[in-house]
């Protein structure tokens, strides 16, 4: 079991070191960067704590597609960082009191000591003969079947948001609109002239 | 086996950073979003261990939930953030303040 | 056999009509109106005799049911129901028979009168509101009946919306009637704390509780309920058959068109007071001081009321205060006991008063709405009819031997005379000397009006079309008193074809009702008597039929004094007008106060009207604009203001603020756990 010991406390700390990082980074891509590396370590320290789908699915989903939206966006603005830097060594101090004030409280209340002997049951997956991701899976789409249907309907809500959102109408653009096409008459294109029938010369 | 302490000591740590990290990248507010994915990692470690250590599904599904949640927050975030920037050329939070009171 | 529709028939009759009239007078035109209401009220009329007969000549029970539930709250349930014995029936006949009439001489009284299916409809109304009133088995509705015929008159004396003095008159027929209706209000629910029910026939079998319970007012004094509840009713009653103090909106409410005068401020709804008092014989009996107060009450009202009518010159006001007069007697009949007595005068008095009111009404039609008798005289000629039924009307006013007047008057007297009540001594001198009063006012309107020399002077035809559409219009005093534009004559048929029908009546009723009325056993189960307060049962040893009763009455001291009025007034303004010009300077003094009304007028003005106004004016200043206005409302405003524009501040817009605050507040909340663990 050490090695597992081993592994979560170089994980922990790559974690911790990436994640400070992220916070003290003068230039945002490398804040990015960072971040992906804590996702990452924190999804190896899932895979020790027996979560291998929610591990995957972190790498995957934010460090996969998340991540580099961050990475997209913040190469695509044009950022200068001196002005968002202004006041980052006065206010360092006051953010490592806050954090350790909060650091202190929350330690006192969960009770490390509590926790540290807690002997962990038999995984639950393994004790029903199920891989991690079909107990999971099973949990949730036959208990947590709402739920899921509307996360899913959250999700598409923030697609057509985000859409909305950065969608811009260029008017130098030549563009066709359907719903006009589709409610075009007839009377508009199209007019019958009546036309005398030909025969009688037209006088001079 | 790595003990229960050990994972909730982490997520308070990795929740107490990115707290610091909002009050010194006040100002710059890709930063702050990053903080927020950071904070809310703190928590999904708090509840991974838990399940596991307890051998409880609702622990791990709500990470899911959470996963998705802060998938769309984000990128509806970034996109507030692109549209901020395309109107102000800036994402300096010092100087958008049009909505004080 | 009394049956379920036909009483909603008698009652709902009327209603209908007014409803079509009301609602639907444009389209039916003026003749529509006048039928349809008409129809109404007749339709209840000869139902209403039908009861009567019912009742009187088959014996049939009389009727006490619930035809309809309200609401029920506990124990205390609310009803409408008719409860009709034969005080109401004799009540119903009075009144469908009297608006019957009435409504018959509307149609010549307000013939050009642009709110004709207006007037119709309100008259229907009220005959509705009345009925419900007297055939009610319960307090709650009779309350309502009491109300409704107070609206209707209110909308009644206000008809001709336009003047001024109509509006003001209205106005203070309501709010005096308010005061009494107060006191009624408080009598019901005296009855309802006490015999926890509102239903007739429960509460006079129980109505002896009463007696057991006290309740202390002003001064720690405790009242027997008993007594507070009847002096509670009746001063309600005070309000409605104007009594002294509450009469004042009687002689103003004669602003109202004359057939309104008659039906609701003579024959019915001013009688509703009396017969309400009867009909709570049961409770009234039990407290010897209510009765000497309705005593009391009801002989000043008697008496002095009538001295007004002396000086007054308008012909309506005189039969007004004659009217208030008259309830003066009946009240001092209800507060010696003489139930029975009051209503029989109430019956007599509905058809000779609508009678002399009419009688009016057709004079002033014919002196084109003047209503001032100087500007009359010598009509006897010219509108014969009005003439002698005016005269019967007025013979049996004053208590003519045979004449209704007299049978129903001089039994009050007599009663008056034999009744032991404290205060009964008073109450006799006050009912004598009313007799002598009510000659004189009587005979004075006949003489000034029929008799004399004629007072008023016909202008011929010469702006005869540029007045052609005015000379209806009461509120037209363009033209000089006196001054007519037209010789007067004889009314049409729609006129006095009521009055004859009421003549009729007037001159015999008497004769033919007293024996059982009074003295018999006729109302036996509707009023209750008890044994050492019965009079009229002691009246009864003595009475040997009404032909006696008419001739004892030749040689009784009332006879004499009406004689004497009689006498005083042929002097005085047939034979030698000049001596009561003599007389009037010789009591100046006396002649002042009663002008003046023994100002109830301005000492209400003074302190009522003005001391309202001064309260209002006060609590308007300092409860309306200083406290709700300024403070409430606007403060609560100017609070919110200035709150905000403090905690404004708070919100920067600089969204690190909002981060910071939240952080610390996490921070907070967190301490808050750690310190409590």
């Amino acid at each position: 079991m050490t090695i597992n010991l081993l592994a979560f406390y170089a994980f922990a700390a790559a974690m911790i070191g990436a994640a400070i990082g992220v916070i003290t980074m003068r230039n945002p891509v490398h804040s990015v960067l960072l971040l992906v590396l804590a996702f990452f370590s924190s999804a190896c320290l899932w895979l020790l704590a027996h979560a291998e789908f929610l591990a995957i699915a972190l790498i995957l989903v934010y460090v996969g597609a998340v991540m580099v939206l961050f990475l997209f966006v913040v190469m695509m603005l044009d950022i200068k960082i001196a002005p968002l830097r202004e006041g980052f060594a006065r206010y360092l101090p006051v953010g490592i009191v806050v954090a350790a004030i909060m650091l202190f409280e929350m330690l006192t209340l969960i009770g490390l000591r509590r926790f540290s002997t807690v002997p962990p049951v038999a995984d639950a997956a393994l004790a029903a003969g199920l891989s991690n991701t079909e107990w999971l899976g099973r949990a949730l789409f036959r208990d947590y079947l709402l739920p899921f249907e509307i996360a899913a309907m959250v999700l598409t809500v923030a697609i057509i948001a985000a859409v909305a959102l950065t969608l811009r109408n260029r008017s130098n653009t030549r563009k066709q609109d359907p719903s006009k096409q589709v409610l075009v008459r007839k009377e508009d294109r199209l007019r019958v002239v009546q036309m005398p029938v030909s025969g009688k010369e037209p006088r001079a | 086996m790595i003990p229960l302490s050990h994972y909730l000591f982490l997520g308070a740590v990795l929740f107490c950073i990115s707290v610091a990290g909002v009050f010194i990248n006040r100002k710059n507010l890709i930063v702050l979003l990053m903080s927020i994915e950071l904070m809310l990692l703190a928590v999904n470690m708090n509840f991974i261990a838990f399940s596991t250590y307890y051998g409880d599904v609702a622990g791990q599904l709500f990470v899911f939930f959470i996963l998705t949640v802060a998938a769309a927050e984000s990128a509806i975030g970034l996109a507030i953030i692109v549209a901020l920037f395309r109107n102000r050329s800036t994402i300096n939070v010092g100087e958008i303040d049009s909505m004080k009171g | 056999m009394i049956t379920k529709p036909l009483l909603l028939t008698i009652a709902l009759a009327p209603l209908l009509g007014a409803i079509i009239a009301g609602l639907f007078g444009r389209k039916i035109g003026r003749a529509g109106a006048h039928w349809v209401t008409i129809l109404g009220v007749a339709t209840s009329c000869v139902l209403s005799f039908w009861v009567l007969k019912l009742l009187v000549l088959d014996g049939a029970a009389s009727f006490n049911e619930d035809v309809y539930t309200w609401f029920e709250v506990g124990r205390v349930s609310a009803h409408v129901g008719f409860l009709v014995d034969r005080l109401t029936a004799v009540m119903m006949v009075v009144v469908t028979f009297v608006s019957l009439m009435v409504h018959v001489y509307t149609i010549g009284y307000m013939a050009e009168d642009p709110g004709y299916q207006r007037f119709f409809s309100y008259i229907a109304l009220f005959t509705f509101s009345m009925l419900m009133l007297v055939m009610s088995n319960n307090f709650l509705q009779l309350f309502f009946g009491w109300e409704a015929v107070g609206l209707v008159s209110y909308l009644l004396i206000g008809f001709w919306f336009k003047r001024p003095s109509a509006i003001f008159a209205n106005m203070k027929a309501f709010l005096v009637n308010r005061v009494g209706d107060f006191g009624f209000l408080l009598g019901i629910c005296g009855v309802l704390y006490w015999l926890g029910t509102l239903d007739y026939a429960t509460a006079f079998a129980n109505s002896s509780e009463l007696t057991s319970h006290t309740i202390e007012l002003w001064g720690g004094h405790a009242w027997n309920a008993a007594t507070f509840v009847c002096i509670a009713l009746f001063i309600g009653a005070m309000g409605k058959s104007a009594q002294v103090p509450l009469h004042v909106w009687l002689p103003d409410s004669m602003e109202g068109p004359t057939p309104i005068s008659a039906l609701i401020h003579a024959a019915t709804m001013v009688t509703a007071g009396i017969f309400m008092v009867a009909r709570m014989s049961p409770l009234f009996e039990l407290s010897e001081t209510a009765l000497t107060f309705v005593l009391v009450i009801g002989a000043t009202t008697a008496l002095f009321t009538g001295l007004i009518g002396i000086v007054q010159n308008d012909i309506k006001r005189v039969v007004a205060y004659s009217t208030l007069s008259q309830l003066g007697y009946m009240t001092v009949a209800l507060g010696v006991s003489a139930y029975s007595a009051a209503i029989f005068h109430l019956m007599t008095h509905a058809f000779f008063k609508a009678l002399l009111f009419l009688g009016a009404g057709s004079v002033i039609i014919a002196m084109h709405h003047e209503q001032d008798m100087r500007y009359m005289g010598g009509l006897r000629k010219r509108m014969p009819i009005t003439y002698w039924t005016g005269l019967i009307g007025t013979l049996a006013l004053v208590g003519t031997p045979f004449f209704s007047g007299f049978y129903s008057k001089d039994a009050i007297i007599e009663a008056v005379g034999e009744s032991h009540r404290a205060g009964s001594g008073y109450a006799y001198f006050c009912v004598l000397a009313g007799v002598f009063v009510t000659a004189l006012y009587s005979f004075r309107l006949l003489y000034l009006t029929f008799h004399g020399k004629e007072r008023y002077v016909v202008e011929g035809h010469h702006h005869d079309d540029a007045h052609a559409d005015d000379h209806h219009d009461d509120a037209h005093h363009a033209h000089e008193p006196g001054h007519l534009e037209h010789a007067p004559h004889e009314s049409p048929l729609v006129v006095t074809v009521p009055l004859v029908l009421l003549a009729i009546p007037s001159a015999l009723i008497g004769f033919f009702t007293v024996g059982p009325m009074l003295f018999g056993k006729f109302f036996e189960g509707a009023i209750f008597v008890s044994e050492r307060n019965d009079v009229l049962g002691e009246m009864a040893h003595e009475f040997h039929g009404p032909v006696a009763f008419a001739l004892h009455g030749f040689t009784a001291l009332p006879f004499w004094l009406a004689l004497g009025g009689f006498a005083t007034a042929t002097v005085f303004w047939l034979l030698k007008p000049s001596l009561a010009d003599v007389a009037a300077r010789v009591f100046a003094p006396i002649r002042k106060v009663l002008e003046r009304k023994y100002g109830f007028d301005e000492l209400y003005q003074a302190l009522f009207a003005r001391g309202s106004v001064l309260l209002g004016r006060g609590l308007w200043r300092a409860g309306d604009v200083a406290v709700i206005d300024n403070g409430v409302v606007n403060g609560s405003a100017t609070l919110v203001d200035r709150l905000s524009g403090i905690v404004r501040r708070v919100q920067t817009g600089f969204l690190y603020h909002y981060a910071f605050l939240m952080i610390v507040g996490l921070i907070a909340l967190l301490g808050v756990f750690v310190l409590t663990r």
